[in-house]
């Protein structure tokens, strides 16, 4: 939080969603709510972090006034998004690729999932034969579940 | 003068941290207690000492001594009282020092609270508390000294950042700070441990208390920040993904996993691996946020807060002190004991799906925020990972864990009945589902993904109080018997109860505002007006003012409801006279719990002003789910079960 704040107060302005501002806005809603929705995926390129919906600096004006003129013009969001990143390389959208590049970016968080899952599986397959309750033990884990006091 | 008495104290620190070291290991070593008293004797000193130093910086900003260079950088004499006290730690310098306060004390707390501990465990905690005091209190004294003197002092200071100036930022350092650093002593008990070589039900018991205090203080800071950059920032986000939150929020994620992996490891005498790596790892986490935070890596516009071989050190010191901790996990974990056996079907099953989860979500949370920097490193080629990397990484993990909250404190220990479980649910899950269905009928537009949202905020509250039920045998027994067991549950219950129940909170909060947020900006006239929802929002005045260091317009903005007045706002656009920022104060409306938030923007052609405004339903959710998270956490901690003195009676019978 305190980087954005830095960021913030370094461009000199207060971060508005910038985006809404009625002078830049299409005349049309739904294409409106289509460059809207773009916006929100196009990084700022001079801020740090931020997407053109919510940056008041001038690069992201004119970005959105590209997007929006694009949106006008009738084309798609992937064509768009196609459009900037041959302009600015992948840098310019928030959400990265499905790439080779970015494999492990996207694959870790599922394969440690995996991993635990498959660890947790081999533990308790190994160990499946202990854990018929003697009576002593059935008494000792009943206190456990009424949190009493060991 | 005071200055220099407290520059003098921050060393006698150093001093005391490195005698505290060394008298504690000795101690242990001889076996000696005058010496290992004399090391705890010297933790309470170094304490007392850093807060001398401490008091010192507060009392230069106080009575703006612009002599010293930290104060002149970051200090005004303009600026009111509260925010020169809270400019003590608005500064890099500043900060380092109350993070250094934090460490001695809770190297001090652990030195006077740990009576009970075992001795050797409590002398080698001491000495590692001792060693990382003497770090970072070398790095503060050597390479981030906040009491050095200029040798011209300037007439006037160079102000703190305006956005800093507000009461929710003055105090969200103290308690994030607090929370970061309560990890190191987890971290200390961690290697205390390995290096004794017991690890065991009762050492976990002794984690509990200090994790769970340092979790609660990381909740509520981390609220503090988000509040604060809601109501600051003046576009109604709370959260954004930036690596700065990143940072608070994987210690946070890590500390979770803790509390739930301690509670098998008490209860049951299993995961004492994966305990202790936690603990490790929670303060590694703090200390990695310090680093990213401080050091500049991660923003390049960042670099003026800091020079680059102040990061370097802060690396430095973050490699060695975790390197030694996690070499020290790796040679002495395999001697730790298998603990107890367990059903797939089992409290501890579901802990471990909790852990796993939780491990997932910050491993995803670490990515994100490393990975552009791995990516370039590597091929050169710089990409962005933004939130919507993290709305389809992070947020499924979540609500996997979500889903199955619920279950998890139903099931038996050890051999649990999943049918049994799904019985007594079943009331839970017919309020989840009315409660979608309630959302599905009543709210417009229709969203896919907030109706299934609500539903789960149901679920979760709905599955906390299952739970005090099933624990009261609500009506099963007789109203006076659910009275009884009401009366006579441990807190350590309660506080569970709570944390879950905020979290369903937290869900409903942020599942509504991010769903069905309405937003709405014109450029309007005086006396122009605008609608948002259901209301109408008309600009009556703008007055200029002048505050104490900034001037303002001032807009006094009417909020109706079909013709009815129901709120008067006066939000400001602000430009402070030193530096010449604008800042935007809200206008906030309360409606229940949801919010009509106004920013007043700046001035048009033709004498109109832009206005936005948003209708935020149940916002005041996101905010409060977390404190009652926290709550539930000191309620916990309050919890006599949790007292040292229970370990060491077992101890002695042993």
């Amino acid at each position: 939080m305190r980087l954005r704040l830095l960021l913030a107060a370094l461009a000199g302005l207060a971060c508005l969603a910038a985006a809404s501002d009625p002078a830049e806005r299409l005349p049309d809603p739904a294409q409106e709510a289509q460059a809207r929705e773009i916006f929100r995926d196009v990084r700022c390129l001079v801020c740090q972090n931020e997407s053109i919906d919510d940056s008041e600096a001038d690069l992201a004006h004119d970005l959105r006034q590209i997007v929006r003129e694009q949106v006008k013009a009738g084309k798609s969001a992937p064509e768009i998004k196609r459009f900037l990143t041959d302009r600015y390389g992948e840098f310019v959208l928030l959400t990265p690729r499905f790439s080779i590049g970015n494999l492990a970016l996207w694959g870790v968080p599922f394969l440690v999932v995996i991993a635990g899952v498959t660890l947790l599986f081999v533990r308790l397959r190994n160990r499946s034969l202990d854990v018929e309750l003697t009576p002593l033990e059935a008494e000792r884990l009943r206190r456990l579940d009424e949190d009493e006091t060991p | 003068m005071i200055a220099e008495a407290g520059a003098f104290a921050l060393i006698l620190a150093l001093a005391l941290s490195i005698a505290q070291v060394a008298l504690s290991i000795a101690g242990r070593v001889r076996r000696s207690a005058p010496l290992v008293g004399a090391g705890e004797g010297a933790a309470l000193a170094a304490f007392l000492a850093v807060a001398v130093a401490f008091a010192a910086l507060m009392h230069a900003f106080i009575v703006s001594d612009f002599s010293v260079a930290n104060v002149a950088q970051n200090s005004h004499s303009a600026k009111p009282l509260l925010y020169r006290v809270a400019g003590t730690w608005g500064s890099h310098e500043g900060s380092m020092l109350l993070w250094c306060l934090a460490l001695t004390g809770f190297g001090a707390a652990v030195a006077g609270l740990g009576r009970d501990l075992p001795r050797g465990l409590r002398a080698m905690t001491v000495a590692t508390q001792g060693l990382l005091g003497t770090v970072f209190l070398a790095y503060t004294v050597f390479a981030s000294n906040p009491l050095m003197r200029l040798l011209t002092p300037p007439v006037e200071g160079r102000s703190l950042n305006p956005l800093l100036q507000d009461p929710a930022l003055a105090v969200h350092p103290p308690f994030l700070y607090a929370g970061y650093v309560g990890m190191s002593v987890v971290f200390s008990l961690a290697v205390a441990a390995l290096i004794e070589g017991r690890i065991d039900a009762a050492w976990s018991r002794w984690v509990r208390p200090w994790a769970l205090a340092a979790w609660s203080l990381l909740t509520i800071g981390i609220t503090l920040g988000a509040f604060w950059a809601y109501y600051e920032l003046g576009w109604g986000g709370w959260w954004f993904w930036d690596p700065v939150e990143n940072a608070s929020f994987m210690p946070w994620l890590i500390a979770t996993a803790l509390l739930h992996s301690a509670v098998v490891t008490e209860k049951r005498g299993a995961l004492t691996g994966w305990t202790v790596f936690l603990s490790l790892a929670a303060f590694t986490f703090s200390m990695l946020g310090a680093f990213l935070v401080r050091s500049g890596v991660l923003t390049s516009v960042h670099a003026f807060a800091v020079d680059p071989t102040r990061g370097v050190l802060l690396l430095i010191i973050l490699g060695v002190t975790s390197g030694l901790g996690f070499t020290l996990f790796a040679w002495r974990a395999p001697n730790l004991t298998q603990g107890g056996m367990f059903a797939p079907i089992s409290r501890e099953s579901a802990l471990v799906m909790n852990n796993i989860l939780l491990a997932a979500s910050t491993a995803t949370v670490l990515l994100g925020t490393l990975y552009p920097l791995i990516r370039e490193a590597m091929t050169g080629e710089a990409i962005s990972v933004g939130p919507p990397y993290f709305s389809l990484t992070f947020t499924p993990l979540m609500v996997a864990l979500l889903v199955l909250l619920p279950a998890g404190p139903l099931l038996a220990w050890k051999r649990g009945d999943a049918r049994g479980v799904i019985q007594r649910l079943w009331v839970a899950l017919l309020i989840a589902a009315g409660s979608g269905l309630l959302a599905l009928a009543l709210v417009q537009p229709k969203k896919v993904f907030g109706i299934l949202g609500v539903a789960l905020g149901g679920w979760l509250i709905a599955g906390a109080v299952t739970e005090i039920a099933e624990r009261t045998r609500a009506f099963r027994v007789s109203a006076r018997e659910t009275w009884r067991r009401l009366v006579g549950l441990p807190r350590g219950a309660w506080g569970m109860t709570f944390a879950h129940l905020g979290l369903g909170v937290f869900v409903l909060g942020a599942v509504f505002e991010t769903t069905w947020k309405v937003e709405a900006a014109e450029a309007l006239p005086v006396g122009g007006g605008l609608n948002v929802g259901a209301y109408h929002v008309s600009l009556d005045a703008v007055n200029p003012i002048s505050g104490p260091n900034y001037d303002a317009d001032r807009g006094l903005i009417t909020i109706t409801r079909a013709g009815q007045p129901i709120c008067k706002v006066e939000p400001e656009r602000r430009t402070y006279t030193t530096g010449g920022q604008t800042t935007s104060e809200v206008g906030l409306c309360y409606r229940g719990p949801s919010h009509i938030y106004i920013v007043l923007g700046e001035r048009r052609d033709g004498g109109t002003y832009l206005v936005r405004a948003y209708w935020n339903p149940w916002a005041s959710l996101i905010f409060l789910g977390p404190v009652i998270m926290g709550l539930g956490g000191l309620i916990s901690l309050s919890d006599r079960r949790l007292r040292l003195g229970v370990g060491r009676r077992k101890e002695q019978a042993a």
